[in-house]
């Protein structure tokens, strides 16, 4: 084992005061030497380390920087302490361990304006990659031989496909829930037939497609911004200009069609779900019978709340695209920024989405799609 | 002391800092190792070479405890270190340092911080402000300019953050050196400069180095001995002109061939 360290003063008759040192000098048996020395407060003129076993760089940048500060002479030092301590000396340079934090004032005025830029810089990133998507959709439209369809496949496969699992069972339970909740509420006043009502149009013209949205934005959005992230740390997208192959056409276009095209289909596949699920409820607890429920369904909802989904669906799926593949191609760094970068683009797909519903919202009123 | 108690510090030790005796790594069929025996000596820069894929990485993953080897035994500082848990040969794992080929360094953290890290993790007593100024000192050991020390790895060029990784490797001031290809991806002028410091810590801090690497010039540079990897196990061990006089055809195509004879020309003229 390591022999701690430790020293003893002696002061000499002219006042001077030599500290002789003893054990190893070195990381593993220094202990609380640093502090007893820093507390250390008479003058101390000489550092005797003759008597030392082991001493490591540690070791040495102790008694150099006692020294230093103290103003000190070391004496008694072997080749091998001379070395280290002329090692370390050498190596003494002012530095940082970390960048100069700004002055609080500043930092927080920093922060907002950097927030404020950084939402508008997204803004107009977003608007310029739906333009680039755009002209990259248009080429391909132009030049159909081009679109990867393999590509786009299997986009279809992950993106709608995979999610129905998750989304019906979201959907069928939200259902059940409006149901019942509606239920209660309109037992009040003698009225739970229009529990039907409620379900059917709730869900049709609003929350399946929402609710399939923010389960898009976080089951694919999220990987879409991952998945192209990692490619940008990896150089591959860098690999993919040089070859001449445009990462919109092969990476987002792909993304972004699948989008476009599943979410209405997912939406309006919750929307169905969720129906089913007010339908048992209403079956089991209202004694509505699934053949009376769903003929009121046709008579209360009136067609336009099913477009009103429809419309607003492939929209939801353009954005989801397009925030999870703009934050993912501007990854750069490290990884921590593929992780922040996927946050991004969940938080920013959700709210926008929420955003523009409210908006439809308003229009579809407007245009009498009540 | 019996083997399974888990392993204390003895500085006494004057052996093999090294020694790996038969030691046999197979992922499935494909075996990499197979009886294969190294000593490194204290004090030496032992540089390790072998074609792409005869396992020279993989050796150095097994000593380091990152690869269970399926058969062997591995002793380092003396110490048997195959089998044991990572609480056990924790006073051992405080005596090396490693440098992987990418520098690995944490990327959230600024160097001064990587270099902290270890010693944090190892020695939580330490004074902060001790702690601070050790981890300086490092850091400007290790080449690096001060106004390095604040900054984030992803700030840094690939030269730089291989000192940075030299940095942490020292940060605990170790007895033993794994460096992984250190100069790969390093341009001449930073790969000499490399090598100097390499060399100069070596002789001032009295390392142990165990080096991989494919660059000629390193090994005619800084290397006491190399050890040859091929045919799964170490076909040699010496000085360059020990393996030179050896009749084995991969050494005598990698010491001989257009890229050797220049690097040995070049290390002539130096002297």
């Amino acid at each position: 084992m390591a022999i701690p360290s430790d020293f003893v003063e002696e002061t000499t008759e002219d006042g001077a005061v030599t500290l002789h040192f003893s054990g190893d000098l070195s990381i593993a048996s220094l202990g609380d030497l640093p502090e007893r020395l820093r507390d250390y407060d008479a003058a101390i003129s000489r550092l005797d380390i003759a008597d030392i076993g082991y001493m490591d760089t540690v070791g040495a940048w102790l008694v150099h920087r006692t020294a230093r500060d103290r103003d000190a002479e070391i004496v008694g030092a072997n080749d091998d302490a001379q070395r280290l301590i002329a090692a370390v000396s050498a190596a003494d340079q002012a530095a940082d361990i970390r960048p100069e934090p700004p002055n609080p004032v500043l930092r927080v005025l920093n922060e907002v304006g950097e927030a404020t830029t950084v939402a508008f810089t997204t803004l107009s990133g977003l608007v310029g990659f739906l333009g680039a998507i755009m002209v990259g959709f248009f080429r391909l439209l132009r030049h159909p031989g081009k679109i990867r369809w393999n590509a786009v496949i299997q986009r279809f496969d992950v993106v709608g496909v995979r999610a129905l699992g998750i989304i019906g069972l979201m959907s069928f339970l939200i259902g059940l829930v409006i149901a019942q909740q509606g239920a209660v509420q309109l037992r009040q006043f003698g009225a739970e037939v229009f529990t039907v009502n409620l379900v059917g149009r709730l869900t049709l013209r609003e929350l399946g497609v929402l609710m399939t949205a923010i389960m898009v934005a976080g089951r694919s959005g999220s990987a879409f911004a991952a998945q192209l992230g990692t490619m940008k740390l990896t150089e591959e997208i860098d690999a993919m200009r040089t070859i001449g192959v445009s990462p919109i056409e092969a990476l987002v276009l792909p993304r972004f069609i699948a989008a476009v095209f599943m979410l209405p289909l997912l939406g309006f596949y919750a929307s169905i779900v969720a129906i089913i699920g007010g339908g048992l409820l209403s079956w089991v607890e209202l004694d509505i019978p699934p053949a009376t429920f769903f003929s009121r369904i046709r008579e209360v909802v009136p067609l336009t709340d099913v477009y009103v989904g429809l419309v607003k669906a492939p929209v939801f799926g353009a954005i989801i695209a397009i925030t999870g593949c703009y934050q993912g191609m501007q990854v750069k760094g490290n990884a921590e920024d593929v992780g922040m970068r996927t946050t991004a683009a969940v938080v920013q797909a959700i709210f926008l989405v929420i955003v523009l519903d409210a908006f439809f919202a308003v229009f579809f009123t407007w245009i009498g799609w009540n | 002391m019996s083997d399974s108690d888990a392993i204390t510090y003895d500085r006494d030790y004057d052996g093999p800092i090294v020694s790996v005796h038969g030691l046999r790594n197979s992922f499935g069929e494909q075996v990499v190792h197979d009886n294969l025996d190294l000593d490194v000596r204290r004090g030496e820069i032992i540089g390790v070479v072998g074609g792409s894929g005869t396992g020279k990485s993989v050796l150095m993953r097994s000593i380091i405890g990152l690869q269970t080897p399926k058969e062997g035994e591995i002793r380092v500082f003396g110490q048997q270190i195959l089998g044991k848990s990572d609480a056990e040969t924790i006073e051992i794992r405080k005596r090396w340092g490693v440098l992987f080929q990418g520098g690995a360094l944490f990327s959230t953290l600024t160097v001064a911080e990587n270099v902290m890290v270890p010693i944090r993790e190892f020695y939580p007593d330490m004074d902060r402000e001790f702690r601070r100024e050790v981890a300086k000192y490092k850091v400007c050991l290790s080449g690096l300019p001060p106004d390095a020390a604040p900054k984030y790895p992803s700030e840094l060029s690939g030269g730089m953050r291989k000192r940075a990784g030299i940095a942490r490797a020292l940060a605990l001031d170790p007895e033993l050196l794994f460096l992984d290809e250190p100069t790969a991806g390093l341009d001449p002028v930073g790969a000499a400069a490399f090598d100097n410091l390499t060399k100069e810590l070596q002789q001032t801090l009295g390392l142990t180095v165990f080096l991989i690497t494919h660059d000629l010039d390193t090994l005619h540079a800084i290397c006491d001995r190399v050890a040859v990897l091929a045919d799964q196990r170490v076909i040699a061990v010496g000085t360059i002109d020990e393996l030179l006089a050896l009749d084995h055809p991969w050494i005598q195509e990698y010491f001989n061939g257009p890229r050797g004879r220049m690097a040995s020309a070049g290390k002539k003229m130096l002297g």
